[in-house]
Parts: structure tokens; C-alpha cells; sequence
């Protein structure tokens, strides 16, 4: 075969605790990181992610324990974002279990932090993440903390950039709908997927498991992120396996 | 399991994750080390690796005695061996990334930047893929393993071939001879296929 499609299923944590926001407002509790990881882990997801939702602007410091704890039970590869706003907070993450770190806020005040990471600890473990809201004139706009804050950042651009100061995987996140289970902003991901090199993950708005299908054969996303489809017990992992399999879409079994 | 393994540390990345795997596939004797007295007294060694291959030789190379000490244990005294990732594209004789770097020079062959032979083929090669073994296969089966790395081991002698794996062109999964394993995907990061590589790798008496 070739390289499977990857299913990413993204856990919200606050305070060590896991929550989803509907487009980040009005919060659920859906319980413990590191049980809901190892449940995952067990299920077959392809990889995992972590956004430490609050880091921006309340405490630090229980993701790391949430970290290490779920590194020591699960086998599966663990993305951590949130908050990560230097070299030295990346290399605390990495070295308590993460694979990869998602740079988002710190990226768009210094992109430059992208590209200080990876020559430090390798592309391979640097995903920048974008948060992208439409401009109403076909373009997008980087938003930051929580897709609250415009920045005046066009996001394709943005997104080239961070892949050129050496990325090894773009998040693309779309705020209008992300929450909303309408489905992938396809134009957004399939624009910035035509631009750069390395894989896409696509990001906000996933309702069904065709939004995930639809994310790869429109989107051309290498990857598929969501949320609660599968917390809520609407989905298991290896339904969306099988409903990409059944679209002709390369997945484990 | 109680044989002594050396988890060899150059700060060079994913220590934790191969220590916990290795927890898991039953080793109950894992010290993680930057020392070569603790290689030479290791029943069995485990080179992991993360990052730029220059870079990783390069801290390898740096603790003294080091090298010398896999050399006379691995290569003279046929301890079993696996190298992960990194620590697998190290036993190849060069590496060229960021310029040319000597590599250990156990398996014969290059590492080299993976060709994006068209715009579906993202680089890095990341996720997961086939593990398709080779008459060669040493303890290798047939499966699904996590691949992460934008360079692949091109090996000159196809016997020392262990396993391929296909992303545009088709890429070195792993590589064997005798006491010697090393594979390009990540047996911690993949699941029960990977924990149950190493429970192998553990019982395994080359």
C-alpha cells in the first residue's frame, strides 16, 4: 500500500483536566487526558494531540505532568501545543514524552521560533499550527489566542513561510468552523496543502465521518484532526479508519 | 527478562519513549547511559536517535570512547543490536544532510534527503506505513509500523536489507546483519506491532 491517511484525535485540556469548547466558549468537561489517551491508544488512533487551551493566559506546568504520565502508557505518537513559546518550553515538552510540538501564538508574534526549534531538535518535531478565520474576499486571516485576536496576517502566507523556516507539518485550523460540526474549511486546507511541501493536518469543524473523508479527497489534507465525534462515543476510531477505506483512502485497519 | 540493556544516551531525543516501550515489552533491566563501561557490560544495546543525522554523529562521536566501545561489543563480541530511526541511518557510512558526515560504517550505504517525486508525496515521510520484510527479514514480520523522517538509508548490499517500505520511490525499512538490527520506523511509537518487535528483540540470541 503507501502511507496511511492519519486519524488524529485532539484532546482540549484545561488545568490537566479535558474539555472541548464549542468554537471555545461554552466548555464540557470530558474527563481525564491521560485515561482518554490510553483509550485512544488501545483504539488505534494514529497519533495523538494535545492543546493546552489555557496556556496562553493562566498557568502552566500540569501539562508536563499530563505528559509525562500519558508518555510512560501510551505508544503512539503525541503531539503538544498550546502556549509553547520558546526553545526552552519546547525542549521541557519533548523531554517529558512529546513527539512533536505545535507552535501557534509565538509563531506569528517571531516566526523565526519555528525555524530555532527545528535546528535545535529537528523539523521532524515542529508542527506549526494555524488558526485561520475568512476575510470575506476569498482569503483567510491568522487569528490567535483561541481565534479571538486578528492579527491583519494573511494565513496562506504565513503558513509558506513557517513551512520554509523548517515546519515538518503545518495544523490548519479553521476558527469560523471550528465547533461548529459543518465540516474541514476545504478551500482554506486545500490552498495551503497546494503550497507547501510538508503534510497537512486538517482542523476544525468536524460533525461526521464524511467531513474526515472529505478532508483528504478535497481538502488534500495528509491527515485528519477531530474532536468530539470521538469523545462523545459518536464514532470510534476505527469507524473513521474504515469510512476512509471504504472512500478508496489508504488507512490502517 | 533480565538481562542488562543499554539504552544509550547522547542526547539525541526519545529516550523516555523507547524506555517506557521497553518497560512494556517485559525488560526489566533498561538503564539509560552516556557511559561506554556501562556498553561493554550490556547484554544487549539500543541506539535510539532523533534529528539531524551530522548532528546525532556528532554527539555520539563526542563521549569519549564511546564509538570503540559499541565497536568491541557489537561488532567483536556480537551482543544483540538494535538502532532506531537515527540510530539506524548511524550504521551507514556516510550521511548527507547538512553536508557530508561519516557515519559508523557497520552497514554499507548513504543517507540521503527522501525525493518528493511529486506534490502528493509530503516530506517527511510521517505515519504510518507498510513494514514489508525481505528474505532477509531477521526479526522483522510483516505489518504496520509509525515511519517519522525526511531521510532514508540507501543500502549498497540489498542482503543487508531487512524490510522496505514504499513513499514515491521505495525507502529502507530495515536493515540486519547477524547481531545487528536497525529499523528507520519507530517500534515505540507503534503500538503492538512495535512493542512486540522489541518483546522479540529482547528474547532474540542472533
Amino acid at each position: 500500500m503507501t502511507l496511511r491517511i492519519r486519524v488524529i484525535p485532539c484532546l482540549d485540556v484545561k488545568n490537566g483536566r479535558v474539555v472541548k469548547g464549542v468554537n471555545f466558549v461554552d466548555l464540557k468537561d470530558a474527563g481525564d487526558p491521560v485515561e482518554q489517551a490510553q483509550a485512544y491508544d488501545a483504539a488505534g488512533a494514529d497519533e495523538l494531540c494535545f492543546l493546552d487551551i489555557t496556556a496562553s493566559h493562566e498557568a502552566r506546568g500540569t501539562i508536563l505532568d499530563v505528559v509525562k504520565r500519558t508518555a510512560e502508557v501510551c505508544f503512539m505518537p503525541l503531539t503538544v501545543g498550546g502556549g509553547v513559546s520558546s526553545v526552552r518550553h519546547a525542549r521541557a515538552l519533548l523531554l517529558a514524552g512529546a513527539d512533536k510540538v505545535a507552535i501557534n501564538s509565538a509563531a506569528v508574534a517571531r516566526p523565526e521560533l519555528v525555524g530555532e526549534i527545528a535546528q535545535k531538535f529537528g523539523s521532524q518535531c515542529v508542527v506549526a499550527s494555524i488558526d485561520a478565520r475568512g476575510n470575506g474576499q476569498g482569503g483567510w486571516e491568522i487569528f490567535t489566542h483561541g481565534g479571538r485576536k486578528p492579527t491583519g496576517i494573511d494565513a496562506v502566507g504565513h503558513a509558506m513561510r513557517l513551512a520554509e523556516l523548517g515546519a515538518g507539518e503545518l495544523l490548519v485550523t479553521s476558527m469560523d468552523r471550528d465547533g461548529t460540526r459543518d465540516g474541514y474549511d476545504l478551500d482554506l486546507i486545500r490552498t495551503i496543502a497546494g503550497k507547501v511541501s510538508v503534510p497537512v493536518v486538517a482542523s476544525g469543524g468536524v460533525g461526521n465521518l464524511q467531513h474526515l473523508v472529505d478532508g483528504v479527497k478535497d481538502g488534500h489534507a495528509s491527515a485528519v484532526l477531530a474532536a468530539s465525534i470521538f469523545h462523545f462515543g459518536e464514532h470510534s476510531i476505527s469507524d473513521a479508519h474504515k469510512a476512509l477505506r471504504d472512500a478508496g483512502l489508504p488507512a490502517r485497519r | 527478562m533480565t538481562d542488562n540493556i543499554a539504552l544509550i544516551d547522547y542526547g539525541a531525543g526519545n529516550l523516555h519513549s523507547v524506555h517506557n516501550a521497553l518497560k512494556a515489552a517485559g525488560a526489566s533491566s533498561v538503564s539509560i547511559t552516556s557511559h561506554p563501561d556501562a556498553v561493554v557490560g550490556a547484554d544487549r544495546i539500543v541506539l535510539p536517535g532523533v534529528g539531524a543525522f551530522g548532528a546525532c554523529r556528532d554527539a555520539l562521536m563526542a563521549i569519549d570512547g564511546m564509538v570503540d566501545a559499541l565497536e568491541q561489543r557489537v561488532r567483536h563480541e556480537g551482543v544483540p543490536f538494535l538502532g532506531i530511526c537515527v540510530g539506524m541511518q548511524l550504521l551507514a557510512d556516510t550521511g548527507v544532510e547538512h553536508g557530508t558526515h561519516r557515519g559508523l560504517g557497520w552497514i554499507g550505504g548513504t543517507v540521503k534527503a527522501i525525493e518528493a517525486v511529486s506534490p502528493d508525496i509530503k516530506i517527511p515521510h510521517m505515519g504510518w506505513n507498510d513494514v514489508q520484510v525481505c528474505d532477509n527479514a531477521s526479526l522483522l514480520e510483516n505489518g504496520e509500523a509509525y515511519y517519522l523522517h525526511g531521510y532514508h538509508f540507501d543500502v549498497v548490499d540489498a542482503d543487508d536489507i531487512a524490510a522496505t517500505t514504499h513513499h514515491g520511490e521505495t525507502l529502507v525499512a530495515a536493515v540486519a546483519r547477524g547481531n545487528i538490527l536497525g529499523v528507520q520506523f519507530h517500534p515505540e511509537k507503534s503500538q503492538r506491532y512495535g512493542i512486540e518487535l522489541l518483546s522479540r528483540f529482547l528474547e532474540w540470541s542472533p
